[in-house]
């Protein structure tokens, strides 16, 4: 089984949002970036155990972006996986890297498309399935179990209020998310192997933007907390009866 | 023509399915067109969504299309969008429509937006979350055939009595690549944490997952749904589905009641859209009172319990 897996940059976690230029430009200075959580904890590393596992043959990474994508491609290398494969354009939207992703498989014939169930910067969580309608394969989002059996998959996925177990024929993509795997640090070894794993580089092919973000806006700072008396709970449940109405 | 993708449970629609057709109505009065939703799989009874706003309902009662299936439930669509001729296509935002959407998205070409928050504006541009609850994205859909993918709890039901005609959509259902599938809800009658209006979590401060009564008591008293913080999930305190934060679920409840959270910047994230957060927490130093709204600083062992007493008079009182 040969198994491509989707990495995107995001901000680290801890970023404190901001933004520039009369609000339309997120301010990158300062920014730590990290592989896309979704994508490192769950996705890549349940691909890295199916190899180990000696049910995948070959893992690979993808990324759609410029070269300041690469740090997080060769951490990405450090924890496993024999090459990536960056396509080369930045600023695109969903549709657009979809595209670019959906066309490198194509062409290279992947039994598994692993990918994070959303990146925490823009929330989309639909490069997965678009990668899907493109090649016309199964597509399963929000995965939480992820096993293989021959040439099919057992899944179980999240579903409104509760979990759905099923079994999916390859070729398959599935979005992976919490419960899958558990998070890994890549060793020294690691991290000196993939200094020397091929990083591909792949001029991106012309597709258009089906959408532009044209302008950002931070929450409103709330008004102060009104701090209550903890030997007097019934003013909290008055509060929130008449004054906030939520009870 | 607007049209909404209702999704059933169990043959029943969830308040989310009747919130998106709420939203497409008001999007099909701002558009000056009619309003369609779209049902697939057994349900008894449709006209349900009639009341919210559906002026016409096309329904597949297909068996094939009881279970989720991406491909499937986007030919349904297709079809279905086919029939009607609509020109902007909504979905509540949740697991499923992350199934649909994006594929819709690249068969029509047509732009879509994810984690929608609010009709468009004047200029057709649609307001969104993104950095995880962190900020709101402002988006042009640079297509004439849009899809919109709206946040639960975002704009709420509304009643608006239409007419509801039905029609029979008959898809040819061609993928049988999914097999064996089960669905195994939660029992329980306390609402999914996206839809939840009163939200009950509980962050490290309650020590330990022993200690997880008084905080059921406490939601229990008001029906609310339970939640945790990262660190609790991480140490198996709590199932996975109840973590919210950054990388667990984004929420916005009318109630976010966090007990002994310190309110870390990833956990505020998937929090803060919330309309009313009361913090309680013994540090009178932790980050989460300031975006609060109420707080109490004291211990949870001994406030919670005097709360969820008061609680249980306040609704005896109330007459539920």
């Amino acid at each position: 089984m040969k198994i491509l897996v989707c990495i995107t940059k995001t901000p680290d976690t801890t970023t404190k949002v901001q933004f520039t230029d009369n609000n339309t430009r997120f301010v990158e200075d300062g920014v730590q970036w990290i592989i896309n959580p979704y994508d490192e904890w769950y996705a890549l590393v349940r691909a890295l155990e199916l190899k180990e596992n000696g049910i995948a043959s070959e893992v690979h990474l993808i990324s759609v972006g410029g070269a300041d994508v690469e740090p997080i491609m060769r951490k990405a290398l450090a924890l496993g996986g024999e090459q990536a494969i960056r396509i080369n354009l930045d600023n695109a939207d969903t549709y657009n890297t979809a595209m670019q992703i959906a066309e490198y498989a194509k062409a290279n014939n992947y039994d598994l498309i692993l990918a994070g169930k959303e990146s925490i910067d823009y929330n989309n969580g639909s490069v997965p399935a678009m990668i899907a309608e493109s090649l016309d394969m199964q597509f399963v989002p929000n995965a939480t179990k992820l096993d293989a059996e021959g040439n099919a998959l057992q899944l179980e996925r999240e579903i409104d209020g509760g979990k759905e177990s099923l079994t999916v024929a390859l070729p398959a993509v599935v979005s992976c998310q919490k419960g899958m795997a558990e998070a890994r640090i890549p060793n020294m070894r690691g991290i000196m192997a993939a200094r020397t794993k091929p990083l591909t580089v792949v001029e991106a092919s012309a597709t258009e933007a089906l959408t532009t973000i044209s302008s950002y806006e931070l929450p409103l700072a709330k008004g102060g907390v009104r701090l209550i008396d903890p030997e007097n709970v019934q003013e909290l449940v008055d509060l929130l009866h008449n004054e906030a109405k939520v009870i | 023509m607007v049209l909404v993708f209702a999704e059933q449970q169990n043959g029943k629609f969830k308040k989310a399915a009747l919130e998106a057709v709420s939203y497409g109505a008001q999007l099909a009065a701002q558009q000056g067109t009619e309003c369609a939703a779209v049902v697939l799989g057994a349900v008894n009874d449709t006209s349900e969504l009639a009341k919210y706003g559906a002026d016409r309902i096309y329904h597949s009662s297909q068996a094939e299309l009881n279970n989720f299936n991406s491909k499937n439930y986007t030919d349904a669509l297709a079809k279905a969008i086919e029939l009607s001729g609509a020109n902007t296509i909504v979905f509540s935002d949740n697991v499923t429509a992350r199934g649909i959407a994006p594929r819709l998205s690249v068969r029509l070409k047509a732009g879509m937006v994810s984690g929608a928050i609010a009709l468009p504006d004047g200029d057709g541009q649609i307001k969104k979350s993104v950095f995880s609850g962190k900020a709101f994205a402002h988006v042009k859909v640079n297509t004439d055939r849009k899809i919109i993918c709206i946040t639960p709890n975002s704009v709420g039901i509304s009643e608006n009595q239409k007419a509801g005609g039905q029609e029979h959509l008959d898809v040819a259902v061609s993928d049988n690549s999914i097999t064996n599938q089960t669905a195994n809800t939660l029992s329980g009658d306390t609402a999914p944490l996206t839809e939840a209006e009163l939200v009950v979590s509980g962050g490290r401060g309650l020590k330990g997952p022993e200690n997880w009564g008084i905080l059921e008591d406490l939601a229990a008293s008001i029906g609310a749904t339970l939640a945790c913080s990262r660190p609790v999930a991480d140490s198996h305190w709590r199932p996975h589905h109840e973590h919210v934060g950054q990388t667990g679920g984004t929420i916005r409840p009318n109630l976010y009641l966090a007990v002994g959270i310190s309110g870390a910047i990833q956990h505020l994230a998937g929090v803060n859209s919330s309309k009313t957060i009361v913090v309680i927490n013994k540090d009178p130093e932790a980050p989460f009172f300031k975006a609060a709204d109420y707080g109490i600083v004291g211990d949870a062992f001994e406030v919670v319990p005097k709360l969820t007493a008061a609680l249980k008079e306040f609704k005896t009182a109330q007459g539920n």
